[in-house]
């Protein structure tokens, strides 16, 4: 008999664990059942599916060997009941999808790492193998955008990343009281990166709006359109470029994305319902 | 080196960033300083030379409510450019700050006696801290890291449905 495909038919995963993060975001790890699916890069994503529901798109946020974890937002009916699971649940998971993250080759390059809401998330694998590497690379910034202080994601991370010798700055468009942090857009926050134009690169996963933002930023400040990626989203449903959901003119995200460079991207954008 | 910053006065051309330098005087102030209010006559502005600085709206029951951050390089107040020179919002230190001050009534002067130079530092308010600071103020109306009762952004971590 052959051996099915990870890419086609969901392999079993168990919850290991669940953490809620914000009041509508939780942490799910999950161990397989028995087969484990092939090792994922920073920034690839899975379809997990909660069976009887349907599955989604995941990025993972932590890979330990054989172990997923990943981070979930309740906002449909396929996240939710992801979002509700408790260990000992089983799930169904595909992958991995996608053409990651990709850090540059040249030693001693600046990497500038912006992240909006949610979109720290798939970031978070990609700083932890940068840091992990800390010597190959110049100055590490990780910029963070969130909505206000309890929708920050990664808090143990964060001082992990600057014990680690990176800068790492947060900004809310809501604080509270008690915030004494940044009141502000992401990208006012680049003010504070230190990096060389002309060698570096930049990661970028967020709301659109905010990645279109910070790329226009980054490139009138110097740094070269091909050295700036971002993490894209259509509605991905097969993963495997057959069903043509998640198209952006001539890229099937699903499988030449969801990271691409702004040089790509920019035009793709620029055009509307594409 | 830091990347081509688009601070207040490197946004302005050499001759008049030279000559506004001419007009300040160095001040600092400690953390948790009230420098202005809502309201207040907008006699002054500041170059923020490093430190951090909160404005604010006063909000009865809540009090002053923080709308945004400025840090190094970036122009505190701009109310002072325009009638009727009140402040449209309130400013206080986060951290020690030190900046340029510059007296609102001697740099209009020096802005009406010099066309040049004015309408040099009216682009560069009107660019770096007006400008800048409403696109801001318009991409967080979107709120776009999700908000109650409408579909967020979800991500690639957090695909809907």
């Amino acid at each position: 008999m052959t051996a099915a495909r990870p890419d086609l038919v969901p392999v079993p995963y168990r919850v290991a664990a669940r953490t809620a993060r914000t009041p509508d975001t939780a942490d799910l790890v999950l161990d397989p059942v028995a087969d484990a699916l092939p090792p994922f890069a920073p920034g690839q994503f899975a379809m997990v599916y909660a069976f009887g529901v349907g599955d989604i798109p995941l990025s993972l946020s932590a890979q330990d060997g054989h172990r997923l974890t990943h981070t979930i937002r309740a906002v449909g009916a396929v996240s939710r009941a992801l979002h509700g699971l408790w260990p000992g649940t089983t799930v169904g998971v595909r992958g991995p999808f996608g053409i990651g993250w990709e850090p540059p080759a040249v030693e001693g390059t600046d990497l500038l790492v912006v992240a909006g809401g949610l979109g720290l998330a798939p970031l978070r694998p990609l700083v932890r193998a940068v840091l992990a590497a800390r010597p190959r690379y110049g100055r590490v910034a990780v910029l963070i955008g969130t909505r206000t202080p309890g929708d920050l994601l990664c808090t143990q991370d964060i001082e992990d990343w600057r014990a680690a010798g990176a800068r790492v700055e947060v900004t809310v468009d809501r604080p509270d009281n008690a915030w004494q942090g940044d009141v502000g857009v992401v990208t006012d926050l680049l003010d504070r990166a230190e990096f060389a134009p002309r060698n570096a690169a930049a990661f970028l996963c967020g709301p659109e709006v905010m990645m279109r933002a910070t790329a226009r930023e980054l490139v009138r400040r110097g740094l070269a359109p091909d050295r700036i990626q971002l993490s894209l989203e259509r509605t991905m449903h097969c993963g495997t470029g057959h069903c043509g959901h998640c198209q952006l003119g001539p890229l099937l995200l699903c499988r030449d994305g969801p990271v691409v460079s702004w040089s790509h991207a920019e035009p793709l954008l620029l055009v509307r319902e594409l | 080196m830091t990347a081509d910053r688009p601070d207040f006065f490197g946004a302005l051309p050499p001759a008049h960033r030279d000559r506004l330098r001419t007009l300040a005087r160095e001040v600092s102030f400690p953390a948790e300083l009230r420098i202005f209010d809502e309201g207040g006559p907008a006699d002054r502005f500041w170059v923020i030379r490093s430190g951090t600085v909160a404005l604010d709206v006063y909000e009865p029951g809540r009090g002053a409510a923080v709308v945004e951050t400025l840090g190094d390089g970036e122009l505190l107040g701009w109310s002072w450019l325009f009638e009727p020179y009140h402040w449209h919002l309130g400013a206080r230190t986060r951290a020690p700050v030190t900046a340029y001050e510059f007296d609102a009534e001697q740099v209009r002067g020096a802005i009406d006696a010099d066309p040049a130079f004015g309408l040099a530092v009216t682009r560069c308010v009107a660019a770096v801290a007006i400008g800048r600071r409403l696109r801001a103020a318009r991409l967080r109306l979107l709120d776009l890291y999700g908000a109650p009762g409408r579909e967020p952004w979800t991500g690639a971590a957090g695909a809907a449905p």
